[in-house]
């Protein structure tokens, strides 16, 4: 008992909050290392795009002329924002799993702001998008059908980045409505529905009933654009479109992270 | 009797300030209006049955949940704050760690939130688990797990530290070198709260125990001012035409808990026994008198259990204890 020696009491201003909302590389590194440990997320991220790309890829009509390049270039830019958007959106959905561990409530003990974390994941997702565009476009150049101006293929890969956070946002608001591992069972699917909707596997003919039924599903806008620097053109509504969902799945992110006050 | 350290002449913020703290899940309120003052340097145990609102108050402390109504104060700022400092640091029974992380990675990520933390191998030296820093946490045992979620916790040399039923699951060996390490640092100023439903481990480690039940603080002192409570006795006696006001004023008496009318026999329970005999042999007509103890065990189940037969005593409760809190 300490009757005897008077208490030390702990002046609680000396003590500092940390800079940036707890941003920092130390997290980024390990989040980095965790994704890539996951067998999971290293086959839907550098080899299940790539492999769809040769798959599809390998039918006849790649030299076709499309826009400012042939066939093949547009494949692979589907491929890549296919990758991209399934990486983006499994890196997002892993709050899914962290709630359910009690990690997420561990991290609210810490000094760390909510969207800061949320910022560093969007971060992370990004970071992982771009290495799935980045392995479909090697595969693609070391395959060498693929034909576009370099700039705009630069451009393409890019535009495929940003139009990535449509995902990660898509993400994390289904990691938070999905309890535990499920997040990735609905994800997986949903996504690969969302492509053939969105123009990204198989070109779905203008016009028809299917074609505006799709025009208003979240792949199609970011497709369009992503594609834009390949085919010289970009609907408006391809534009409104990827900007609307990227708005809702952000609303959406942000409000279930405000309710996010069970006790897991 | 009270063996608490003063409160510092330093105007040192209390630990925990709550006031008139409410808190409602829908219909249900867990929280019924607790005001309690927790200086520096105390360890108290939160003791009540499981649903007393023990846990629900530590989310409050946590900044994890909003009171209904009431304020909560940590260390003289909201909690939110508190932990953005560092200051506040909890270690629950389960979860809390990524299965997929190596321990020293769970280390290191967690010390590289806070702005001032001891170097990452100091610490799992600390908390003996330098030999696991390369194993998944995932396969780590039980109690591997607690140690590093006690590592976690201490990372930022937190002034207030809150514990969920912390010994849970170990051994008795276990449980006295972790109190061992808990009381060392209470005495350098950490401030300690544990929540628990076992009185014996209040009454040894705390040095005050607060009672709590049905949302409400229902005793607060010492571990012996508690046994004290507990043990209090009963005493019985004839007394003929007790009517409601007899019964009330009874009640009123220092030291009664409840007062129970059988025909012409009223039961007493209280901590101050010879006062109620002699109120009873000198003020009114009561005779046989027959003074009988409870067991500990009935009369802290008394205190915190759920029986009918004392629907209105958290207010009794109270006022028998207005004489033992601080």
């Amino acid at each position: 008992m300490s009757a005897t020696s008077p208490t030390r009491t702990i002046a609680p201003t000396t003590r500092r909050v940390p800079p940036l909302g707890g941003f920092n590389l130390t997290v980024m590194r390990i989040e980095i290392a965790r994704m890539l440990r996951n067998r999971r997320t290293i086959v839907f991220t550098f080899v299940f795009p790539a492999a769809l790309f040769l798959a599809i890829g390998s039918g006849s009509g790649w030299q076709e002329k499309a826009g400012n390049g042939n066939v093949a270039a547009y494949l692979m830019l589907s491929m890549a924002l296919y990758g991209a958007a399934l990486t983006a959106a499994a890196g997002g959905a892993m709050v899914a799993t962290e709630r359910a561990l009690g990690w997420s409530r561990q991290l609210r003990l810490t000094p760390i702001h909510p969207g800061v974390y949320i910022g560093m994941k969007a971060l992370i997702a990004l970071l992982l998008g771009a290495v799935a565009i980045t392995v479909v476009n090697v595969v693609a150049i070391v395959q060498g059908r693929a034909t576009m101006p370099t700039d705009r293929w630069v451009e393409a890969a890019l535009l495929t980045l940003v139009c990535t956070m449509v995902f990660a946002a898509l993400g994390v608001f289904v990691g938070y409505l999905v309890p535990g591992e499920n997040a990735m069972q609905i994800l997986g699917p949903g996504l690969a529905l969302l492509s053939f909707l969105g123009n990204v596997f198989i070109p779905i003919d203008d016009g028809t009933v299917l074609w505006h039924i799709a025009s208003w599903t979240p792949m199609f806008g970011v497709a369009e654009i992503s594609r834009a620097p390949l085919t010289g053109e970009l609907p408006w509504y391809a534009v409104v479109n990827a900007v609307g969902w990227l708005a809702v799945f952000v609303a959406g992110a942000a409000w279930r992270m405000s309710k996010d006050t069970a006790r897991v | 009797m009270d063996t608490r350290t003063p409160p510092a002449s330093t105007a040192a913020a209390p630990a925990i300030r709550l006031e008139q703290v409410t808190k409602q899940f829908g219909t249900v309120q867990a929280v019924r209006g607790i005001d309690l003052t927790i200086e520096q340097g105390e360890v108290v145990a939160f003791l009540g049955p499981n649903g007393a609102g023990k846990t629900t108050s530590i989310d409050m402390m946590l900044g994890l949940s909003r009171p209904t109504s009431g304020s909560v104060e940590v260390l003289g700022m909201a909690p939110r704050q508190a932990i953005a400092r560092g200051l506040v640091a909890a270690v629950m029974q389960t979860g809390g760690l990524l299965k997929d992380l190596t321990v020293r990675e769970t280390v290191a990520y967690m010390a590289s939130l806070f702005a001032d933390t001891q170097p990452v191998d100091e610490v799992l030296a600390h908390a003996g688990i330098t030999g696991l820093a390369s194993r998944k946490v995932g396969k780590c045992s039980g109690g591997e797990q607690q140690r590093l979620r006690f590592a976690i916790a201490l990372l930022s040399d937190p002034a207030l530290l809150l514990l969920d039923e912390p010994t849970t699951g170990m051994d008795v060996e276990g449980r006295r070198a972790f109190w061992g390490a808990i009381r060392a640092d209470a005495d350098r100023g950490r401030t300690v709260v544990f929540a628990t439903h076992y009185l014996e481990e209040a009454d040894q480690y705390a040095d005050r125990i607060v009672l709590v039940r049905k949302g409400q603080i229902v005793a607060d002192g010492s571990g012996s001012e508690i046994k004290a409570l507990a043990a209090g006795r009963t005493v019985r006696a004839t007394l003929e035409h007790a009517d409601h006001s007899a019964v009330t004023a009874l009640s009123q008496l220092a030291g009664v808990e409840s007062v129970e009318v059988r025909g012409d026999t009223v039961l007493l329970h209280a901590t101050d026994t010879d006062a109620v005999a002699r109120h009873l042999l000198t003020q009114t007509s009561a005779h046989d008198l027959e003074i009988t103890a409870r067991s500990i065990e009935d009369a802290f189940l008394s205190l915190t259990g759920d029986d009918e037969t004392d629907a209105d005593s958290p207010a009794d409760h109270g006022h028998v204890l207005e004489g033992t809190t601080r």
